[in-house]
């Protein structure tokens, strides 16, 4: 047991570690950077949903939804970004608590298979209506962040380095949340919703209600990140929210692991840094889904508990304790 | 029958599945503190009859009523919150957690999780309450010594043990037992046994069902046996046993048997 000293040590580490990172890297890899601070929000927020033992082919359609709520939140009503991007949060957790309706009904096979549907025809619909979701060519020009100053340093953010820093501390304290939520009796709540949801139910639980609670938690956390990217690329279509973009978010989870919290932004982080750095140096990126689907391939069969088992076995070997127990 | 010291009542059961009556009338009644045992041989009904009791299923007629109020055909954590919490059959527990989160899961309904004031870290004292009486629960059944294990570790006694800890956590006026007993070996028996005349005496009320005769017969204040769907009779333990209907239908009449 690390003693609360050392504890805080590696927290202002890491912090400091990720600080520096941006101003060691090429302005493309800078962001590459910011992409996956905003992924990191995505998977972490997915994994609040898993954790009731639910897996949803919509999540990334949800991102979608808050992107598209906070662009014309503040293209067509006017509102400062900062406040349309909470809009956009708010946005997706209202459109996932409709869709709890009919999506609850069902679990398991059929569960995902509705939240895919459910996304289809949202994604559809901003195809189909130019007025005002742009239709297929979507929206353009989204209003970036205004820029203002902190003491000496401006916020620029055309700048990824000043966009990556808005990010660590929007993701940052969304990650901070889902963290306490987890470890809230709230959390094992939806644990034992996954692990067996009948005695749960005999217990007094109201299954249902709590699958919508996280439901919508994620959803609105999904949306948060899809405010953030939108305002960042300024431009939006269906298609940046569309299936393969799904695949991906799947395999960052599974590989990573979803049995802790750090399992899903471990297997981002790794991905994403083997694709773009790697692959890219290689000149090989288009090879992402291939490469990816080996990466995943590989994971099921060699690392069921995926990367964040890799380390805690590592970190159980440096302790002298040998492994931990795990949950999967 | 005593109508005002009964806590649980049937009244003209009915749940058929398609065409298959399960149960046909069924009408018992369970009194306030007592241990009542429903038994009948092997597809006589009586799992039917208990998920309709715990709101598994909604019977397709008659009613279920708890202290007067109706409680059929509401869901099944309605009806917990009501006060009748059941068991179930095996060793159905959250066998990845451990056995003080399992206990903890049962304190749900007397401190129910506040999402606001879990992150803000304002729950304190609902978690320490709800940390004592998972404790205390599990003391009540002697595990507390177990308390950090995984659940699925447990020996099998344990486990039903832990089963009726979560159920307990939960306060319920009314406990529902599916099978207790089975594949357990004597001894194991004898412990639960005790654990169930415990927790009559501290003024809970006990539907235990179970086609084991012998463990019922020891413990139960009174049985009401069901064969084919319908209510075969009730009575006292020992009006059960010598009673010529309930022999038969257990072994074949004589007819059967040549």
């Amino acid at each position: 047991m690390p003693s609360q000293l050392t504890r805080a040590g590696l927290w202002l580490l890491l912090i400091c570690m990720l600080l520096a990172v941006p101003h060691g890297l090429s302005f493309s890899q800078q962001e590459i950077l910011v992409f996956l601070t905003i992924n990191v929000l995505v998977v972490t927020s997915y994994r609040l949903l898993a954790l009731t033992g639910e897996w949803s082919l919509g999540h990334v359609v949800i991102m979608g939804v808050g992107a598209y709520a906070s662009a014309l939140a503040s293209k067509e009503l006017g509102i400062a970004v900062p406040v349309a991007m909470i809009t956009g949060a708010l946005t997706a957790a209202l459109v996932a608590f409709g869709l709890s309706y009919p999506l609850f009904r069902m679990k398991g096979f059929y569960f995902l298979i509705g939240s895919f549907a459910a996304g289809e025809i949202i994604r559809l619909l901003w195809k189909r209506f130019r007025d005002p979701f742009g239709g297929p060519k979507g929206i353009k020009k989204i209003e970036p962040m205004p820029d203002f100053d902190i003491v000496i340093w401006r916020f620029d953010f055309f700048e990824p380095v000043s966009y990556y820093y808005f990010c660590l501390v929007v993701v940052g304290l969304s990650l901070w949340i889902m963290w306490r939520i987890e470890k809230s009796p709230l959390g094992l709540t939806f644990h034992a919703i996954h692990w067996q949801d009948k005695l749960a139910e005999s217990a007094g639980i109201n299954v249902r209600a709590y699958k919508t609670l996280a439901f919508v938690i994620a959803s609105g956390f999904s949306g948060l990140a899809g405010a953030l990217l939108a305002h960042y690329i300024g431009t939006i279509n269906p298609n940046s929210f569309d299936l393969e973009q799904m695949v991906f978010v799947l395999t960052w989870t599974i590989v990573g692991g979803t049995a802790t919290f750090f399992g899903p932004i471990l297997g981002c982080a790794a991905l994403v840094i083997l694709n773009e750095i790697v692959l890219r140096e290689f000149g090989f990126e288009q090879g992402r889904p291939l490469i990816y689907g080996f990466v995943l391939i590989l994971s099921v069969l060699f690392l069921p508990r995926g990367l964040e088992g890799l380390l805690q076995d590592f970190t159980g070997a440096l302790r002298g304790r040998g492994r931990q127990g795990s949950r999967q | 029958m005593n109508v005002t010291s009964s806590i649980l009542s049937v009244r003209d059961l009915g749940m058929s599945f398609g065409g298959v009556k399960a149960v046909d009338g069924l009408s018992l009644s369970v009194e306030r503190g007592a241990i009542h045992g429903l038994i009948g041989p092997n597809g006589a009904g009586k799992t039917t009859t208990f998920n309709v009791i715990s709101g598994y299923y909604t019977p397709s007629e008659g009613e279920v009523l708890f202290q007067g109020d109706r409680i059929s055909g509401l869901p099944m954590y309605e009806v917990a919150r009501r006060g009748v919490v059941r068991t179930f059959q095996h060793s159905t527990l959250f066998a990845e957690m451990t056995v003080l989160e399992n206990a903890l899961v049962g304190t749900h309904l007397a401190h129910r999780p506040k999402l606001a004031a879990a992150v803000a870290g304002l729950d304190k004292r609902d978690r320490n309450a709800a940390l004592e009486k998972a404790r205390a629960a599990l003391d009540y059944f002697g595990l507390l010594s177990t308390a950090d294990s995984r659940a699925g570790d447990l020996s099998h006694g344990h486990q039903r043990a832990l089963g009726l800890a979560v159920a307990m956590a939960s306060g319920p006026e009314v406990l529902l037992l599916d099978e207790p007993f089975t594949g357990m070996n004597p001894e194991e028996t004898r412990t639960m046994m005790g654990l169930m005349e415990k927790l009559r005496d501290s003024g809970r009320t006990i539907l235990i069902v179970e086609h084991d005769m012998r463990a019922i017969m020891g413990l139960c204040d009174r049985i009401t046996v069901m064969n084919f769907g319908k209510l075969l009779t009730h009575g006292r333990p020992h009006e059960i046993r010598s009673h010529p209907e309930v022999i038969s239908a257990y072994l074949g009449s004589a007819r059967n048997v040549a």
